[in-house]
């Protein structure tokens, strides 16, 4: 097949806020950049965080790095890189205000400095007083980032493929990455895309998970298309869950609601947090009344006709102060589910929320994976950033505040990086030596043109998300992890075997769900087979069987490969750039 | 699903979960009852910005438009919990 081909010197896939700091970085630099998304630009995921960037500006409160870099070390369960956690923590002050030089429209004070909210996990002086180092623009700081980058990258002529999507890396035999191939939606043709270098920002994968947070197009394609290169995915077990979403659709009920009285009931009309925090009860942290949620379900005294979530009651509040205090809620509430809580209880459940794991990664954004003696060699030509990476910062759960942070941060370290890399790669190198791969995508794609009966995508979809949900959520014991290999094994061949609804070529969205459910399924293998594999508790990833976290065996990254789905182990890097290393220790606040 | 319908589908994928849910189902319970004005101004709804569709589509606020507000009216009616 002939195939239509593009040359830059640098690809970008995904054009969240990671995917277009990098991209602006290197527009800047006169390199020429492509910039492939499956939707517009500013659609991208980053639009919808809202709270806010973490620097310590001490606009607000006494702050400086090191105290980000002690909760953040903390907050990781102490799985995050020191080095890459220095790193981000020192640049954090510098890339907030270059980003408001850019046009991010921050919130001020009153002295017209910055404004800085508290969040949960930042302390003043390594574990002391509250700290406010989260800086936001309104309740929009995604949004007005997004959008700024992009103009940014307008202006500095980055050519976006807007409505792309991407199938697979293109790999050379020497193992350098050269480019990808990619399917544009309005037409059904494909491009090859071929660039010196390849940088992967791509987002999460919270769509593994029936109850959860993301938006649609958060389904992981990028760690996909690299497990299927036979690279390895880090650290997937580390999935952060928030306690209380919309049961079974995932909107968020934010920790406000309990903060102002409101507390969570079984099937049995138990305030049953009661029984699992004596004294925080409702208030306990997000990871014990996430448990407790699902042990009630699974134990049988959820509600609803299924028995599949709980109540989260806030009537007895009063329709002033729910009107007043907590309008989102309610309107949430009464447009998702016909439910006023000012009359009513809300049905709730755990909801997936981010995504620890990703595309291994060093401090530069270059893919790294172990080769004989060292756990770190860089894989030529590919970079990954943002949720779809693991660095690591945020370890085994990330801080509010950190991820928009990450995001900047990383994505122009990559852009730096890759600047250095196309000064020393000055030509494309032969596409021809890619062929195989190429091939190999190619022949993905054909198998879904050729079967005409099967299962649909959406059944498996569907199937796939209770799946992860039921055997890889915040209930986690060997039992259940093993029943969850075996089911999601199962799915594997049964999405082997599923049909597409539509063969046509113009806009056709059942073909891009089809790829998008072969890199969930890529993706909720790599997650549930790490989980199962950790016997111990650190941060998101806790295990009934084993409550503790247990550094002596466990204080290392998982790397997942693909193929046989393999586990191998890499250290964590405790060492950080110039101040003393973090030791482990209890993680109490 | 015709090719157009399609690619209202598509572009009907947003940034944020509660668009998608809003707007998605419209698509399949609400869009094929709208006459020709109305497909026009859910179009030019869907252009909007992510941040500025959230306020109208959870009942915050309304479109000054008219026409968008009737579709923004008829998105809400028809969502089914």
């Amino acid at each position: 097949m002939n195939l239509e081909c593009r040359k830059f010197d640098a690809l970008v896939i995904g054009a969240g806020g990671g995917g277009l700091r990098a991209a602006l970085q290197l527009s800047q630099a006169d390199a020429s950049v492509a910039v492939v998304s499956k939707v517009f630009p500013t659609r991208s995921h980053t639009v919808a965080a809202q709270g806010g960037m973490n620097a310590a500006l001490a606009n607000v409160s006494p702050d400086n790095w090191h105290w980000h870099m002690y909760d953040t070390v903390k907050g990781s369960d102490y799985l995050g890189d020191q080095d890459a956690i220095e790193y981000m923590c020192r640049a954090a002050s510098h890339l907030v205000i270059e980003l408001e030089h850019q046009g991010v429209p921050f919130s001020r004070l009153d002295n017209g400095k910055i404004y800085q909210r508290p969040f949960g996990g930042q302390s003043q002086n390594f574990g002391g007083a509250q700290a406010a180092r989260t800086c936001a623009a309104a309740d929009r700081t995604g949004h007005a980032i997004l959008h700024t980058l992009y103009q940014q990258n307008i202006q500095a002529r980055t050519h976006f493929f807007d409505e792309y999507f991407a199938i697979d890396l293109l790999m050379d035999k020497d193992g350098f990455v050269l480019g990808a191939l990619v399917l544009r939606i309005e037409t059904g043709e494909l491009l090859i895309i071929e660039a010196k270098t390849t940088l992967l920002a791509t987002g999460g994968v919270g769509r593994l998970f029936r109850t959860n947070t993301n938006a649609r197009i958060n389904t992981g394609d990028g760690m996909a298309m690299v497990l299927r290169a036979g690279i390895p995915l880090q650290d997937m077990e580390f999935f952060q869950f928030h306690p209380t979403g919309i049961a079974g659709k995932g909107m968020l009920i934010t920790e406000g609601v309990r903060g102002e009285g409101g507390y969570l009931l079984n099937g049995d009309g138990e305030r049953f947090m009661e029984r699992y925090a004596p004294n925080a009860k409702d208030l306990a942290s997000r990871d014990v009344v996430s448990r407790a949620i699902a042990v009630e379900v699974r134990e049988g005294r959820g509600c609803g006709p299924d028995k599949d979530h709980v109540m989260l009651k806030l009537d007895h509040l009063g329709s002033e102060i729910i009107k007043k205090r907590l309008p989102g809620i309610r309107d949430t509430c009464i447009t998702f589910l016909h439910i006023d809580p000012v009359e009513q209880p809300i049905p709730v459940f755990p909801t997936a929320h981010y995504t620890m794991g990703g595309i291994p990664t060093n401090r530069y954004g270059q893919v790294v994976v172990p080769v004989k003696q060292s756990p770190e060699e860089p894989i030529p030509g590919l970079y990954a950033v943002g949720e779809c990476a693991c660095v690591s910062v945020h370890g085994a759960n990330r801080l509010g505040g950190n991820s928009l942070l990450d995001i900047v941060v990383f994505g122009r370290a990559a852009g730096n990086h890759i600047i250095e890399f196309l000064r020393e790669n000055r030509y494309h190198r032969p596409m021809q030596n890619a062929q195989d791969s190429i091939d190999r995508a190619l022949a993905r794609l054909a198998r879904w043109e050729q079967r005409r009966e099967g299962e649909t995508v959406d059944e498996l979809r569907k199937e796939l998300q209770k799946t992860m949900e039921f055997y890889c959520g915040v209930f986690r014991t060997r039992d259940v992890l093993e029943q969850g290999v075996k089911k999601m094994l199962e799915i594997e061949q049964r999405v082997a075997q599923a049909t597409l609804r539509d063969h046509s070529q113009v806009f056709n969205t059942a073909r891009i769900e089809a790829l998008e459910l072969e890199n969930l399924v890529d993706t909720g293998l790599a997650t549930v087979v790490s989980a199962l594999a950790r016997e111990e508790s650190r941060g998101a990833h806790s295990r009934e069987d084993f409550p503790e976290r247990d550094d002596q065996r466990w204080l290392k990254h998982s790397l997942y490969y693909q193929e046989q789905n393999r586990l191998d182990y890499k250290p964590v890097r405790i060492k950080p750039l110039t101040v003393e290393s973090f030791p482990p220790k209890p993680r109490v606040y | 699903m015709d090719s157009q319908k399609e690619q209202l589908y598509w572009r009907c994928r947003r940034g944020m979960l509660e668009l998608d849910e809003l707007l998605q189902s419209f698509l399949d319970q609400g869009f094929d009852k709208l006459d020709d004005e109305q497909r026009v101004a859910f179009q030019q709804l869907i252009r909007l910005q992510d941040q500025e569709l959230l306020p109208y589509l959870l009942g915050q606020t309304l479109p000054t438009d008219g026409k968008m507000a009737h579709v923004v009216n008829c998105i809400r009616h028809a969502y089914r919990p």
